[in-house]
């Protein structure tokens, strides 16, 4: 039962949403929905394996062979809790921003939570791709209607991109479906197919390249910079922090188990392009000055990292990625908090027109450099835990590799301390000049924020537990 | 049988009605019972109730299928007179005619889904024709409809003539007017063959098929877009019937051959009908050549040739009919035409302009609309029978082409600023579009709903 609640609570609430004409209740609306899918989320989480609570079967379309399957397992478990933490965070923290038609915007947020959630969810193959669509559609409108200058342009590279993607992947669906024994889309009957070399080899690219481009990964990444660019932050948050994380979670979930063989003989290829995207991302991430496009570049190259990872034929690798999920995730948005804050405030976004933030607002700094630093995976931040772990399994794979790969960990390092230097230290320069300390409400989500990267990153048994069975099961289904 | 007849005699009850009434008003009215009527009786003949013992002489034969595809033709004109009516009694002043002629186009559409003898399929494709070429002229003082008119006229008897050349090809080889031959054996003679390919192309011709496509916008173009509606869903989706009964009973059983000939047409249609509507500035002309597009996508119905296609077929009829009709029955009352004119249409009539984002959206096929499943099936039809998966590949891609064009409506509505004079409409017509678009979804998420009534 929980899986739908997860799903039908946003959907309700943002389909409320839409008829709230007031501004203040529909935002509070939303917050009070977004918190409830917290809790139920909550819930599933502590929710013990087994239990009936955590699946859900229902028949939907019988003659075509798909049903509404939906359950929790732990990697559905942890993109479930960050799905739900993102939500109240994100709205918490733009509570001030205002917007031409509220309810719009708030109702299709959710309406989009409830596509993520779906997404995750899904335990059959029809249900995930119409999620999948689902998610997408309100962040089209929502990147469009209240983005930036070049918004429309930009969003609709985007939105095509990533279509022609998901088109492709239901090819390679609609294949699975006719090669099962059962003529079902149920993951049990994917899961377990065997089949001859080239239909993996053509299964494996239609779905890859869908995944590819929603990760995003070299070279499928040009959408990316400019949509994150030129969404409301807000919407931002939602790309970077949770809905990329699709493309990784159907990796996982839906490519290496169902194609294995196709996955091993082109884990070289992968790895590769995901080492050529990570360092390629990170010197451009260098050369930026605009605050939310060097977060987007950052964005890329740890994205590059998982998706690396994920090919290395190794549970501890598969393990990492999983925390590294979760982790990215929280550090991301609160990043594009504090810039969305410098944004508002200062309405520049640019780092040559930044600097001495930090006397003006110094608890913003302190908070701000927590993130940072998490961004570039010190120890005992959240972050840490998940990238040693991918480097670990990429060492096991193939150590040139892994040795290339981490060179951009230091590049990380430059281009993070570099931001922080250029917003918040040295002199004070005009546009800072009348800056003060943010509202309460953005401190608390970002000390929230903060707790929950030091506290994980301390302690991250917890979050090691939740998804323990996953990584060797597929690594075994590798084997 | 209860089609054709009824729909005729209400053809003739049409045009007598213009001499007696006077009342242009009521003839909206008589045309929306007799549709009733008519609708009510095929619904009937489904369940087995006839109305008349005729013998056919094996002629005609009335099965689910074709039974199926009239509901739908039927249900369609009927939203097309709800939503449009209005606007047909605007084009000139014989509204009593206008009907009429509709009414025996549903004849033919009646006679085209169940034909079994080559002559009844002339004569229905024929009886489809000649009203449509009559309506594409009613602006009668608009140089460009006259021109559209007579276009589609010397156009149409120009395949016309091929197909009869082919059926008189078949008729000489085979000695016979019957669809499917008892008996055939292969590799058939070279007159059989010809007979077959020109058949084909001409079907092709009536379904607006690249390469034999080219007078489609400009008559979609030239016509009254009231009408343009209607050929663009009723008469586009009969060619279809008629298609798939021709090539299921003839041409199935010589396999691989017909294969890479539908394969080469389906490419060419998606690759002109996509990529020629990219680059239309007027949204009439782009969904003419959308038009053509979907046609693509219906021939993989005809390529695949199993209970998947043609389960699948119905639903993409019944999805573009629904989709292209809500589109149309705005874009008639629109001063401007062009997608420019569309521009933020979202703060003048946010009602209007949510249904058309719906039916966008089922026209790119996304999920959670009809449009989807119905591009669904299509693909699965092909994916099925395991061969070609090149060519699912190929139209996935010109899919997406696809969303390129009809978002391009929806941004403008939503996302550019504009001033847009509509005309004041009526709450019935909202309530009218609002239905629509539930069923557009409805279908999306439960296809089940239409495709349960066959078993074939």
């Amino acid at each position: 039962m929980i899986p739908v609640l997860l799903i039908l609570v946003p959907l309700v609430c943002g389909l409320i949403t839409f008829f709230i004409k007031e501004e203040k209740t529909a935002k509070l609306w939303s917050l009070t929905g977004s918190v409830i899918t917290l809790l139920i989320a909550l819930i599933g989480v502590t929710t013990m394996k087994g239990s009936n609570l955590l699946t859900y079967d229902a028949s939907w379309i019988p003659t075509l062979g798909t049903r509404f399957t939906v359950g929790l397992d732990g990697m559905g478990k942890i993109l479930t809790l960050l799905t739900a933490v993102a939500f109240p965070i994100i709205f918490g923290a733009t509570y001030q921003n205002k917007y031409a038609s509220p309810n719009a915007f708030y109702g299709l947020m959710l309406l989009s939570q409830a596509g993520l959630m779906g997404v995750f969810l899904s335990m059959d193959m029809l249900l995930f791709y119409f999620f999948w669509e689902f998610a997408l559609i309100p962040v089209y409108f929502l990147c469009s209607k209240w983005g930036g200058e070049k918004r429309i342009a930009v969003t609709w590279k985007f939105f095509i991109y990533t279509f022609a993607g998901s088109l492709l992947m239901l090819v390679g669906i609609l294949y699975l479906y006719t090669l099962t024994p059962d003529q079902s889309f149920a993951i049990a009957s994917v899961h377990n197919l065997s089949l001859t070399s080239s239909q993996e080899l053509f299964i494996f690219w239609t779905l890859f390249i869908a995944f590819a481009i929603k990760m995003p990964v070299f070279p499928f990444h040009t959408w990316q910079p400019d949509t994150y660019e030129q969404s409301p932050t807000a919407v931002t948050m939602v790309l970077s922090g949770v809905m990329v994380k699709m493309g990784v979670f159907a990796v996982l979930r839906w490519l290496l188990p169902v194609v294995p063989n196709a996955s091993l003989r082109m884990a070289d290829v992968v790895i590769i392009i995901s080492i050529i995207g990570m360092i390629y991302a990170s010197l451009i991430a260098i050369k930026q000055d605009d605050i939310k496009r060097l977060i987007a570049y950052s964005s890329i190259a740890h994205i590059g990292l998982m998706s690396a990872a994920m090919f290395a034929n190794n549970a501890t690798a598969t393990q990492g990625v999983m925390l590294q999920m979760f982790s990215h995730g929280i550090n991301v948005i609160g990043l594009w908090i504090v810039a969305d804050v410098i944004e508002q405030q200062l309405g520049t976004r640019k780092f040559s027109e930044l600097g001495g933030l930090a006397q003006k607002a110094p608890a913003l700094a302190i908070l701000f450099v927590v993130m940072s630093l998490a961004n570039i995976a010190l120890p005992l931040t959240n972050s840490f835990i998940g990238e040693f772990m991918m480097f670990n399994g990429l060492f096991q794979y193939n150590y040139w590799m892994a040795g290339i790969a981490g060179i951009s960990i230091i590049l990380a390092a430059v281009y993070t301390l570099w931001m922080i230097q250029k917003i918040f230290y040295g002199e004070v320069r005009g546009a800072v000049s009348g800056a003060m300390e943010v509202t309460t409400n953005t401190k608390l989500m970002l000390v929230i924020l903060v707790v929950l990267v030091v506290v994980f990153g301390v302690y991250p048994k917890p979050l090691i537990n939740i998804t323990n069975d996953n990584p060797a099961k597929i690594v075994a289904q590798l084997k | 049988m209860n089609t054709i007849i009824v729909s005729a005699i209400l053809g003739v009850v049409m045009m007598f009605s213009g001499i007696f009434i006077h009342n242009k008003a009521a003839f909206k009215n008589i045309a929306i019972a007799g549709l009733l009527l008519l609708l009510g009786i095929n619904i009937a003949e489904n369940y087995g109730y006839l109305l008349f013992k005729v013998d056919t002489k094996g002629m005609l034969h009335f099965e689910r299928f074709g039974l199926l595809f009239n509901i739908i033709a039927i249900a369609a004109t009927l939203l097309f007179t709800l939503l449009s009516g209005r606007d047909v009694e605007k084009v000139g002043n014989y509204t009593a005619e206008y009907f009429a002629l509709i009414f025996f186009i549903l004849c033919g559409v009646g006679i085209v889904t169940s034909y079994t003898n080559l002559m009844m399929l002339f004569i229905g494709i024929e009886i489809i024709s000649i009203p449509a070429y009559i309506l594409t002229g009613t602006d009668k003082r608009n140089l460009k409809s006259n021109e559209a008119s007579l276009k589609y006229f010397l156009m149409g008897a120009f395949s016309t003539g091929i197909m009869l050349m082919g059926i008189t090809l078949l008729y000489g080889t085979n000695g016979t007017f019957m669809v499917e031959r008892a008996g055939a054996t292969f590799p058939i003679s070279y007159l059989e063959a010809m007979g077959l390919l020109l058949l084909f192309i001409s079907l092709s011709f009536k379904v607006s098929l690249a390469p034999f496509h080219f007078w489609t916008p400009d008559v979609y173009d030239g016509a009254p877009t009231v009408f343009t509606s209607f050929m663009a869903t009723v008469v586009k989706i009969a060619g279809f019937a008629a298609f798939i009964r021709l090539i299921e009973s003839r041409y199935g059983s010589m396999g691989s051959q017909t294969d890479r000939l539908v394969a080469i047409v389906i490419i060419l249609t998606l690759a002109f009908g996509n990529l020629t509507a990219v680059f239309q500035q007027s949204v009439k002309r782009m969904l003419a050549y959308s038009s053509i597009a979907q046609a693509g996508f219906m021939m993989f119905a005809l390529f695949a040739l199993n209970d998947t296609g043609k389960e699948g077929l119905i639903l993409y009829a019944a999805a573009y009919c629904l989709a292209t009709l809500g589109i149309f029955a705005v874009l008639i009352k629109m001063e401007d035409g062009t997608f420019e004119g569309f521009n933020g249409l979202s703060k003048s009539q946010p009602l209007l302009a949510a249904v058309l984002t719906i039916c966008l959206l089922s026209l790119a096929g996304i999920p959670l609309t009809a449009g989807f499943f119905a591009k669904y099936y299509m693909l699965a039809a092909v994916v099925k029978t395991g061969h070609y998966l090149w060519l699912v590949v190929i139209a996935v891609l010109f899919a997406a082409v696809s969303a390129y064009y009809y978002f391009k409506v929806i941004q403008a509505m939503y996302f550019k600023e504009g001033e847009v004079n509509f005309p004041p409409v009526t709450a019935r017509f909202k309530y009218l579009l609002v239905a629509v678009a539930a069923v557009i979804i409805l279908l999306g998420v439960f296809p089940n709903a239409l495709s349960q009534f066959m078993y074939f």
